[in-house]
């Protein structure tokens, strides 16, 4: 069992009482630092979208209308809990769940902060005991985000499916498409940072992001970052990918014939996604809980520790991407369902294949002492090649199409 | 300990196994087999094969299932479907005489290692890390056995295994298209 110990190094040796209390604590914090952080990120896009339209705001609850959500929230928990005639009952209860557990889970993988500095592995002592701010560090460590992204599907699908209306089925459908189209090309920038980091588990990743040099945003060559970004966007099913939610098109969406705490699990679920993935983003692209560093300086707040410092930081690094999402939603128009599909398949998979392929062919360059710029062009021509072909096929199967010659 | 998720992870399988089969609407069949499919994780991860878990979780249930079921619904199979109407007719004593032979290789397999040593968990992975940065070298233990496993010993045959896959693909997308016989309606 040690492998599965390994997840926190106070579970090392023999088991004692206060290690268990150190991690029962950092799963409370977690749980309700989760809680209260999704009530805070409806608030904040609300009122950022409010000012980037000219508009107030939730003010009324509280001192700025910050209070708004828990009214929200409250509101909905003494609503009528509807279950249609046609649903299919036990899916209908459970679909909720699977959206809205993986949502959590998320945070355990995530370091949240620590001392990271001068190769540090992210320790810190708490009552005596070396520990990590950071639920669990499994061996698996970053796929287990992969891992619930692809059961976070299963609570849309089935949302969707059992509530036995057309609308949602035609919700839950359009999702699963986008969501395991858009899947691929995560995983496949996800890989480039893998492979620059050497590493699965988060510690690691963060590890080798040492300063701005080494942050894998500068070190895979943005275009993953990029890929990722727009990827997370769409797995997230946020604007301006929400075709999932049209209410245009769709009443809806997945989630039309829920109501009451059921929906407020979905409505949850999908703000805490957002938030995880930002700190995802955060961790495999922007070095996480370390600090802003260029050769040898390093951008130092004053008056506190190092070990809370990590925390600071990734904060800020979040905040940033909270409002890039905030701002998506406010300025891009919604894709057409048709141009998402391309986007994803015909656009950034290929895109994030051949820059893995670039960066491996790099990596074993460096590795056997070649010629770099060899190795580049030699890749590079080979990928424009390829890239060549794959548009005179998707040229030719347009035209067959167009001309209805297969179907 | 080990005994406890053994037996849980056990009847998982069992319980979704069952269920697969016995399910009259296809989307709890479904269901029951990615119950069937987290039991199989959770028994890869006792045995320290935490990589193996991830991948069945995210390929067998993030995917395939995912598109089983896409497929039933998009189809809209209800449960009235009657599947006493044998579509392929062969289907049923085939599928008999393979259960039957699965059984008998696991019987067989389990009869002619009865006498051999227990398998210890994790062995051949350096998992066993003593002290902490021990064990964060020994995290990807798992995954770079593997690599060298795919990538140097067993090389070929996992490239062929990809080239049958892809074969498999373009095979199921050139029968799947028809040609549309040119008929006097399509002329402008």
């Amino acid at each position: 069992m040690t492998g599965v110990l390994a997840i926190d190094p106070l579970l090392f040796g023999e088991l004692k009482w206060m290690p268990l209390v150190i991690v029962a604590l950092k799963v409370l914090v977690i749980f309700v630092v989760g809680l209260v952080g999704t009530m805070f990120m409806v608030w904040f896009e609300r009122k950022v979208i409010a000012g980037m339209q000219n508009r107030i705001g939730p003010n009324k609850a509280g001192p700025f209308g910050i209070l708004q959500t828990l009214a929200d929230g409250v509101k909905l928990f003494f609503k009528e809990d509807l279950l249609p005639d046609r649903a299919d009952r036990f899916v209908f209860r459970l679909a909720p769940f699977l959206a809205f557990v993986p949502a959590f889970l998320v945070w355990a993988v995530l370091p949240l902060g620590g001392d990271y500095r001068d190769g540090n592995r992210g320790l810190v002592e708490w009552f005596g005991h070396a520990t990590r701010v950071q639920l669990a560090d499994p061996p698996v460590g970053i796929l287990l985000v992969l891992a619930l992204s692809s059961i976070a599907v299963y609570g849309i699908m089935l949302a969707g499916w059992s509530s036995g209306s057309k609308y949602p089925l035609l919700g839950a459908v359009r999702a699963t498409a986008q969501m395991v189209s858009y899947e691929a090309a995560l995983g496949l920038s996800l890989a480039a940072v893998l492979l620059t980091s050497g590493s699965l588990s988060t510690v690691g990743i963060v590890g080798t992001q040492d300063s701005l040099s080494n942050w894998n945003v500068v070190a895979t060559g943005v275009v993953p970052f990029v890929i990722f970004v727009i990827a997370a966007t769409a797995e997230l099913n946020r604007p301006p990918f929400d075709l999932v939610e049209a209410e245009q098109e769709l009443v809806g969406g997945f989630n039309t014939e829920y109501s009451s705490l059921r929906f407020a699990l979905f409505f949850l679920a999908e703000f805490m996604n957002t938030i995880t993935m930002s700190g995802v983003i955060v961790t495999l692209f922007l070095g996480g809980p370390q600090p802003l560093a260029i050769g040898d300086w390093t951008a130092d707040i004053p008056l506190v520790g190092n070990g809370l410092e990590g925390t600071i930081w990734f904060l800020l690094k979040l905040l940033l991407f909270l409002y890039i999402y905030v701002w998506f939603r406010a300025t891009l128009p919604r894709l057409r369902y048709d141009q998402l599909m391309d986007l994803g398949w015909k656009v950034l998979i290929p895109i994030s294949l051949g820059w893995f392929l670039l960066l491996a062919a790099l990596r074993l360059g460096r590795d056997e002492d070649w010629n770099v710029w060899l190795v580049a062009g030699v890749s590079v021509a080979g990928l424009l090649v390829a890239a060549v072909v794959m548009f005179g096929a998707m040229k030719v199967s347009g035209r067959n199409r167009q001309q209805g010659a297969v179907y | 300990m080990q005994l406890v998720v053994f037996v849980i992870a056990s009847l998982m399988v069992l319980v979704g196994a069952v269920g697969v089969v016995l399910r009259r609407h296809p989307v709890h069949a479904a269901l029951s087999l990615v119950l069937t499919l987290f039991g199989v994780a959770v028994h890869f991860v006792a045995q320290e094969a935490h990589f193996l878990a991830a991948v069945q979780v995210i390929v067998y249930a993030g995917a395939i299932v995912v598109l089983f079921l896409f497929v039933i619904m998009l189809l809209g199979v209800d449960s009235a479907d009657d599947l006493r109407i044998e579509r392929l007719p062969i289907q049923r004593p085939l599928a008999a005489v393979m259960g039957v032979g699965i059984v008998g290789l696991l019987i067989a397999a389990v009869v002619a290692t009865r006498g051999s040593e227990p398998l210890q968990a994790g062995a051949g992975i350096n998992v066993a890390g003593v002290g902490i940065d021990d064990a964060v070298a020994g995290h990807d233990a798992n995954i770079t056995q593997l690599a060298g496993n795919l990538f140097a010993d067993y090389v070929f045959a996992f490239e062929l295994t990809s080239v049958l896959l892809i074969v498999a693909v373009a095979g199921t997308v050139v029968l799947t298209r028809r040609e549309k016989p040119p008929s006097e309606e399509d002329a402008p």
